[in-house]
């Protein structure tokens, strides 16, 4: 018999968006509540199974009575609240940001973050040629990921991802402050001096690109990178008797890259270097 | 956790260093030689617990020592307090007084804020960076305010060693500053406290009134000048008791945000989640002030009296007294206090024989304003990067360790000792209605006697101004710090509470005044301002970490243009500074584009 979790009964609050009543289980963040009505607010720094950071703050919404726009990603509903979220100041601080960040670090591999830009007419250009931006070779220092931090947003999922949230590895920390803040392993040694396991549960969550797969890397290099001919397969992973689920990317009958579903109750997005990497022996023909 | 120390080994001397603070490690796990038990046993599990609150201090302790922190020097420090490497590297580069790389083990810092460089900070870097050059043993590094204004310009030497050694040069000139690099111990004593209180001796002086009247270093001296009166009375009231005075004396924050205190300890008091702490935020980092300084080196019973009579009112058996890492003369005044205090059962298991338990810990900064923002504080205290949370919930509720916890500025707390003394109606009568009690201001810039000044609430800017002597021709006041904003020298009559600071459409922030002459360039002044917000942006928001940095590009286009010339970009400005002040996280990228507004608007910065 299969057992399904109800959980613990939850309060309905209800508060106001653009106007509409709605009404959210206690506990859901102002995101959830749009999302569950079908309203569309961007985001870059939330993700599906982390606790968002709110960092980047194209998000926000007003909230009556606050004084500072706040993130719909984080910030709970409460009873009575009254929420706007396409304010022309909510819009306005969007905008910017998108342009603050469009200015300083490469989104070329960022989803649908040029729609956004369009959408809010962002124009990042408008800093002058010499607008400083990170600037960053990747690094790439092993055969497995590629670290290019040029594309970074600096979301901090990958921190909580290596950290306590999912891999308990601490690998990789914040360093440094301000527009000089980092990703980073200690004394910016190179991946292979680190504490790393190579679980790339950092690339998983990654949500622009900065870390990706060597295999994606060098294909984009080559100009061969065509995600529309992609597949996708999941599968379970037979290595070893945990069985997670993996999701093969398979582009001209090779396998290009391996993620993991999220919404596996077990895993959550969650593998190991021998299900996230080791799928060359999959395609071994010889 | 499965942590990953490589192979770099401490030096014996950073070894050393590690355990004069944490004791000799008790097994090769942390760090000693291996022993025959070793390879039996191993301490994991709840044994193994961090102790990752120790981290900022063991930093220090490596940083003071050495000078700088080593690989080997960090992975033991790691190891001994079950702390991640890589988190650790993330918090020693977060702050601007340690360094992961070899430097000389003397660093001067010299100041090059706006006071100092109204006051020839330029000359002096210029000056003492000739002379101190590569093989003199000492490194200049520019530093934003030191908390010296009165004295600008101002310079800070120190030297690693043990124990680690500091000078102040203040008004420095080249040679004082090469001096106190070279000879930190011969360098010449600074001048008492009170010589930055220039109504010293003002028998109507409630928050100075010990300033240079009582020995700082004397316990006994202080009961003699009614020290200690005003925690008897609190433990009469009982801790209900002390909040309903507070809360009827109407003292809201120093700090800058004018919190209502009363009723943040009433809400942290009610919380039925242990332990509660209670937080001194003494970081003053804010270009311009100075007044909790002067009040911890003239006077530092008076504060640790106040944090008991804090810690009693609101349940709390655990204070932190979070100092700012750039002022050794108050962190030594305020050790010595701590220590007489417990000697003579005024902190403790049992203070006073009241039956309440309290103590003080000493927690040291390491250079950055944001540690200051009370959040980001508790993270820096908890050896996490000093980054702001995201509210809510609220300190009172989920503080320190997470747990409720009340903090205040160091005169805010001051402020507890007369009400207590005098009782909440005579207190409240000082003021005006919604400013009560009196305030203190850090007067520096162009006047002839600047100084921290008390003035009861509703004193006008002018009545301040000609207290400390206007000099030469008044271009602009900037009023609350960096983050406040500036007014126009026929704005004087602006009355000094947090009503009229607002209805004037500025701020009253912290208590800062800064007045400029007109020899002073305002655009170079708003850049170093700009400058100053890029440089302390922790990074974690979008808003903050690009917009102070976008800011200070458009101020360095238009340095030099006004008119139709400097239009866009202050179109510009207006546009990224009204979205950081929206959508930042924390105060500082809310306020970064206040002042240069300010200057736009109402000086007419480039017209
Ligand atoms: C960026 C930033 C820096 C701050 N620095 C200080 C500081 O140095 N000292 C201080 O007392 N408060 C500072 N504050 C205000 C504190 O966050 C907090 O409001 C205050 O310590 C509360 O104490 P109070 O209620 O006694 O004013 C700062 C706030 C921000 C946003
Ligand atoms: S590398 Fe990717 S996941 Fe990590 S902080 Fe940058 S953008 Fe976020
Ligand atoms: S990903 Fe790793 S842990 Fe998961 S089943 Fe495969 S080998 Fe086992
Ligand atoms: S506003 Fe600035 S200082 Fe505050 S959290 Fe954001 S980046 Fe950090
Ligand atoms: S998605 Fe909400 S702040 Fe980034
Ligand atoms: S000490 Fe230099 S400006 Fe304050």
């Amino acid at each position: 018999m299969t057992v399904i979790p109800l959980g613990v009964p939850r309060r309905l609050l209800e508060f106001t968006l653009d106007g509409e009543p709605v009404r959210a289980p206690e506990g859901s963040t102002i995101l959830d509540a749009c999302r569950a009505v079908g309203k569309d607010v961007p985001t870059l720094c939330e993700g599906d199974t982390l606790t968002p950071k709110n960092a980047c703050r194209v998000c926000v919404v007003e909230v009556e009575g606050a004084r500072t726009l706040v993130p719909a990603c984080s910030r709970k509903a409460e009873s009575g609240m009254e929420v706007r979220t396409d304010t022309e100041r909510a819009r306005h601080s969007r905008k910017i940001v998108l342009e603050l960040l469009a200015s300083s670090v490469d989104l070329s591999t960022t989803p649908k973050v040029a729609g956004w830009i369009k959408e809010y007419e962002a124009k990042p250009d408008r800093f002058g040629p010499d607008a400083a931006r990170l600037n960053e070779e990747p690094k790439v220092d092993n055969e497995l990921y590629v670290r290019d931090y040029d594309k970074c947003i600096l979301c901090y999922k990958c921190v909580d991802a290596c950290g306590e949230q999912w891999q308990n590895t601490f690998a990789i920390s914040v360093a440094g402050r301000g527009f000089d803040a980092r990703i980073a392993v200690e004394h910016d040694a190179p991946l292979t001096d680190s504490a790393c396991v190579y679980c790339g549960n950092c690339i998983e969550v990654c949500p622009t690109g900065a870390l990706s797969f060597k295999s994606e890397f060098d294909m984009r290099a080559a100009g061969t990178w065509d995600e529309a001919a992609q597949t996708e397969t999941t599968t379970v992973c037979a290595y070893c008797g945990v069985g997670c689920n993996l999701t093969l990317h398979v582009q001209d009958n090779e396998i290009v890259k391996v993620t993991s579903p999220h919404d596996n109750p077990v895993t959550h997005g969650n593998l190991c270097i021998k299900g996230r990497f080791g799928y060359q022996h999959v395609q071994n023909r010889d | 956790m499965d942590l990953h120390f490589g192979d770099s080994k401490p030096t014996d001397e950073e070894k050393a260093a590690v355990d004069a603070l944490l004791g000799p490690p008790e097994s090769s796990w942390e760090g000693a030689d291996r022993s025959d038990a070793d390879l039996r046993w191993a301490r994991g599990g709840r044994e193994a617990r961090e102790r990752r609150d120790l981290l900022l201090p063991g930093l220090h302790a490596v940083n003071d020592r050495i000078g700088w922190i080593s690989e080997g020097a960090l992975h033991y420090l790691c190891r001994r307090l079950t702390v991640p490497p890589a988190e650790a590297y993330g918090v020693a580069t977060f702050y601007a007084m340690f360094s992961v790389g070899p430097r000389p083990a003397t660093v001067l810092h010299v100041c090059t804020d706006l006071a100092c460089a109204a006051a020839g900070a330029a000359e002096l870097c210029a000056g003492t960076e000739a002379r101190l050059g590569p093989g003199s043993g000492a490194s200049v590094q520019r530093s934003p305010c030191l908390g010296l204004c009165e004295r600008a310009p101002a310079a800070l030497a120190i030297r690693a060693g043990d124990p680690v050694r500091t000078a102040v040069a203040a008004p420095a000139t080249v040679e004082a500053a090469v001096l106190a690099a070279s000879a930190p111990d011969s360098a010449d004593e600074e001048p008492p406290a009170a010589m930055a209180v220039p109504q010293a001796g003002d028998p109507s002086l409630t928050l100075l009134g010990r300033v240079g009247v009582v020995d700082p270093a004397s316990l006994d001296d202080y009961r003699a000048h009614g020290g200690y009166t005003a925690l008897r009375r609190a433990f009469e009231l009982g801790p209900a008791g002390v909040i309903r005075e507070v809360t009827d004396s109407g003292l809201v924050g120093r700090g800058g945000a004018a919190f209502p205190t009363g009723r943040k300890w009433q809400a942290t008091a009610s919380q039925p989640d242990r332990p509660h702490y209670l937080v001194c935020n003494a970081d003053e980092s804010e270009p311009g002030t100075f007044k909790d300084r002067v009040l911890m080196e003239g006077d530092p019973f008076s504060l640790i009296e106040a944090m008991t009579i804090a810690g009693y009112a609101t349940g709390a058996h655990q204070g932190y007294l979070y100092l700012r890492g750039e002022y050794p003369r108050a962190l030594r005044r305020l050790e010595h206090a701590l220590a007489q205090a417990r000697a003579r059962g005024l902190l403790g298991d049992d203070v006073l024989g009241q039956g309440y338990a309290f103590d003080i810990e000493i927690r040291r900064g390491a250079g950055a304003y944001i540690c200051g923002e009370e959040t980001a504080l508790f993270n820096s205290i908890e050896g996490y990067r000093g980054e702001p949370r995201s509210k809510p919930p609220f300190p009172v509720e989920k503080g320190l360790f997470g747990k409720p916890t009340v903090e205040n500025n160091v005169e805010t707390l001051v402020n507890v000792l007369p009400i207590l003394t005098m009782g909440a109606p005579a207190y409240a009568a000082i003021g005006t209605g919604r400013s009560t009690g009196p305030k203190l201001f850090c007067v520096s810039g162009s006047v002839d006697r600047p100084g921290v000044y008390e003035l009861p609430f509703g004193a006008t800017l002018g009545d301040l101004l000609t207290l400390a002597g206007v000099r030469g021709r008044l271009r602009a006041v900037l009023l609350g710090g960096a983050a406040g904003g500036f007014v126009r020298p026929d704005e004087l009559g602006i009355p000094l509470t947090f009503e009229g600071t607002r209805e004037a459409g500025t701020t009253l922030g912290s208590g800062v005044v800064m007045a400029f002459d007109d020899t002073v360039p305002l655009p170079r002044l708003l850049l170093r301002i700009a400058e100053f917000f890029r440089d302390e942006s922790c990074g974690q928001c979008v808003p903050c970490r690009v917009g102070t940095v976008r800011q200070e590009e458009a101020l360095h286009r238009i340095a030099e243009r006004t008119g139709a010339a400097a239009a866009d970009d202050i179109a510009l400005l207006r546009e990224v500074g009204r979205a950081m002040r929206d959508a930042s996280i924390c105060g500082l990228g809310q306020t970064a584009w206040n002042a240069v507004e300010s200057a736009i608007d109402r000086l007419g910065a480039y017209e």
